[in-house]
């Protein structure tokens, strides 16, 4: 009996599956909210950032609503799941585009999901912001591709200068993962600055994603005495870097970017006295981020990492556009989009002819907390482009 | 003479269904009674059956555990892509292409293993599969590396998005059929027999004078020829190539589908990638639950379906056609079979009461 049932049902899955996309949804229309679209990935390998963004947008078009919405309408966010994987990055955003109708999306999070529908979604006309994707050639794909994050030349650049100019370093090391482009990208615009500017990358040591013993590379690193060692890579592996580089003794100051979000949440005293680059400080002094922390905190019960604010600044972006183009075609959402030049959370946004943003980077300074072993983050300087 | 009669019979019915099927498709999709989302799903799914058939003919007909399949899949990929991209090869070329570099690897690996089964074979095939991705990551001026590979030009771009999507579909289905024949077709031949007899015992085939070596190099090189022209379709398909899409869970999800099936079931591995790529897709309306129930689905399959969801058995059309002509299912057979059918049961509860 419990066969023929699981039978029936399984049928049914089927006749189900077949139809579930059938019957394309009224498109968006002059009436009925205006749709957005998000793919983040809510579940799989980076998660922690995935589920932030997407409370970010929802909180941001939760506000707007409240505020009246735009044009007269409310406003409609579609976030899809998907999971840091590219393929389904893009069954996602067919659905969203053919289905369900959006006019513009904010995604995706990773640069490799990202990469995989910017080319549909310049062909489509459909205004796509990704909140965090910092690969240099995300937004190459043409005039509908914005980003509401600095890219990794910059990053790189910026802590560069600031390794060379505030921590007087003059010998530096770099530990990366040489099977991520993010990485990678990091690497190489850090070394060429740091080098332009007078100083010498005395060792380059390179591992791959997963690895767990980094042993063999710090022990050739301290070698050559660097003064600060890069590390650019994401919060998990750093953690464990960084206990390793105490153990061997290495007295060099570490330096990060921005995937370190979320190390003071995720290592002990081992990182106190290191730099990292940020989107935004938590702590700085501004009313835009002090507004934005306190109202998230309380819905979610948590502190927003810098991808929240990034995404939801790219909603704000992207809903200001469309108030100002008092449309909603695409043509002059893009051009409005363009004309973009307002403090948002995480600082001051305009947008250079590439698409990506010209805004300032925090250097953040990790401290020792409250706790024992509970590092905290303190506002260290700003570096302007 | 009957045979031959036979055989034309069958060629001429499956080429009508697959025709007919295939328009039937095109017209939804023009008239978007299929969205474009569905269609999309559709060509996915079309790959999928064209990836985990290649993996039915090792694992499934040969009895071969491969988990490597998306190595050779990412192969096929690159070389369809850098073809296209660096040396502007018409798509068909550079998928033979692909195919072919990829049988070159599955030679290439086929040998040295020959005497590896189950269990060693697989984590050798598992081997191969990381090896090539980090070959990848590391080639960065010609693939490049870890960012992934950008701009491989579509199928077609006549500006219209339904027409785009029609040709593309047309693409993966065309060959998706020449590849159901060519494995049906050796299957039901004498070297089909050959390999399967490898499956069932290798001892006793090569008793039997079968050349094991032959056949499972044979099965082993055809099947990375056919997952490369799949990875082929896949690079086109999606425009963006990326190492981390060909890791070696993606193997694990083609070793799914054709268990799921029923390993050495050709029409059980075509329903199972269908389901399996459409379960995916549909279950988004779980939301954070998809994962949970996806994997219930699969417990829930293999509890009663150990087999999978066709054994070994085949859905045949012309037997079907077959059966109806042979008037099996005239309205006066249907009645005498449904009252055996009844008096069965009713036989049955009488025992029961007894």
């Amino acid at each position: 009996m419990l066969k023929k049932v699981l039978s029936v049902a399984l049928v049914l899955t089927l006749v189900i599956t077949t139809f579930a996309g059938c019957g394309s949804k009224a498109p968006a229309g002059e009436t009925g909210p205006i749709k957005i679209g998000s793919i983040m990935p809510i579940s799989g390998p980076v998660s922690a950032y995935g589920t932030q963004s997407r409370d970010a947008i929802i909180m941001a078009v939760d506000e707007i609503n409240a505020a009246g919405g735009i044009l007269g309408r409310q406003v409609e966010a579609i976030v899809e799941d998907d999971e840091a994987n590219p393929e389904k990055t893009k069954s996602a955003f067919t659905k969203l585009v053919t289905d369900d109708g959006v006019i513009g999306i904010v995604g995706a999070l990773t640069s490799k999901c990202s990469l995989a529908i910017t080319a549909d979604a310049q062909a489509r006309k459909i205004i796509m912001i990704s909140p965090s994707s910092t690969n240099d050639t995300v937004t190459d794909a043409g005039d509908y591709i914005f980003r509401s994050c600095y890219n990794d030349s910059f990053q790189g650049q910026v802590v560069a200068s600031f390794a060379y100019k505030d921590l007087k370093a003059i010998k530096a090391a770099i530990l990366f993962d040489n099977t991520n482009d993010y990485s990678k990208g990091l690497t190489q615009t850090f070394k060429a600055k740091f080098e332009e500017l007078g100083g010498t990358v005395v060792s380059e040591e390179s591992y791959a994603t997963g690895d767990m013993d980094f042993n063999a590379q710090l022990t050739k690193i301290k070698g050559t005495a660097p003064d600060v060692l890069f590390i650019p890579d994401y919060y998990n592996t750093v953690s464990l870097i960084a206990k390793q580089v105490k153990s061997q003794g290495l007295t060099s100051t570490m330096l990060g970017a921005d995937g370190w979000d979320e190390i003071a949440n995720n290592a002990g005293d081992e990182v106190v006295g290191s730099y990292y680059s940020n989107h935004y400080s938590p702590d700085a002094n501004d009313p835009e981020v002090k507004a934005f922390v306190a109202k998230y905190t309380e819905l979610f019960g948590v502190a927003p990492n810098a991808l929240a604010a990034l995404a939801y600044d790219a909603t704000y972006i992207l809903t200001d556009a469309i108030a100002k183009a008092g449309s909603t075609d695409p043509e002059a959402i893009k051009t409005a989009m363009m004309e973009t030049n307002k403090k948002f959370v995480t600082g001051q946004i305009s947008f250079d002819a590439k698409r990506n943003p010209i805004k300032s980077a925090v250097m953040v300074e990790l401290v020792k907390g409250t706790e024992p072993n509970k590092p905290a983050v303190k506002y260290a300087a700003t570096v302007n482009p | 003479m009957i045979n031959l009669k036979n055989r034309a019979f069958n060629i001429l019915t499956l080429t009508l269904v697959s025709t007919v099927i295939f328009v039937i498709l095109l017209i939804l999709q023009y008239f978007k009674v299929i969205s474009e989302y569905t269609g999309l799903l559709l060509t996915l799914a079309g790959i999928y059956v064209i990836v985990s058939l290649s993996l039915n003919l090792i694992t499934g007909f040969t009895g071969q555990l491969s988990l490597g399949h998306a190595g050779f899949m990412c192969v096929g990929a690159y070389t369809t892509a850098i073809a296209i991209i660096k040396y502007g090869m018409p798509i068909p070329i550079a998928l033979i292409l692909g195919g072919i570099m990829t049988a070159l690897f599955g030679l290439a690996i086929g040998i040295p293993t020959l005497r590896l089964r189950g269990d060693y074979l697989a984590i050798t095939t598992l081997g191969f599969g990381e090896i090539i991705r980090v070959i990848i990551v590391n080639l960065d001026s010609l693939t490049g590396g870890a960012a992934g590979l950008k701009g491989i030009p579509t199928f077609s771009n006549t500006g219209d998005f339904i027409i785009d999507a029609i040709i593309r579909f047309s693409w993966v289905y065309i060959i998706m059929i020449l590849v159901i024949a060519v494995i049906h077709n050796l299957i039901n031949s004498s070297q089909g027999r050959a390999i399967i007899s490898i499956r069932e015992d290798d001892i006793a085939s090569t008793s039997m004078g079968v050349n094991v070596a032959y056949y499972k190099v044979y099965a082993f090189t055809l099947s990375a020829f056919i997952a490369g022209v799949g990875g082929g379709l896949y690079a086109i398909f999606f425009g963006y190539l990326n190492p981390a899409m060909f890791g070696w869970l993606n193997s694990v999800n083609f070793v799914v589908i054709v268990v799921l099936g029923g390993m050495g079931s050709i029409t059980g591995t075509i329903i199972a990638a269908v389901v399996f790529t459409y379960l995916q897709e549909w279950l988004r309306v779980f939301a954070d639950f998809r994962l949970v129930i996806f994997g219930l689905a699969l417990i829930i399959l293999m509890i009663f379906w150990p087999k999978g969801l066709m054994g070994n058995k085949e859905l045949s059309i012309t037997g079907f056609i077959r059966q109806l002509r042979s008037g099996e299912f005239s309205p006066r057979q249907i009645k005498t079979k449904w009252n055996e059918f009844r008096q069965k049961k009713g036989r049955k509860k009488d025992g029961r009461a007894d």
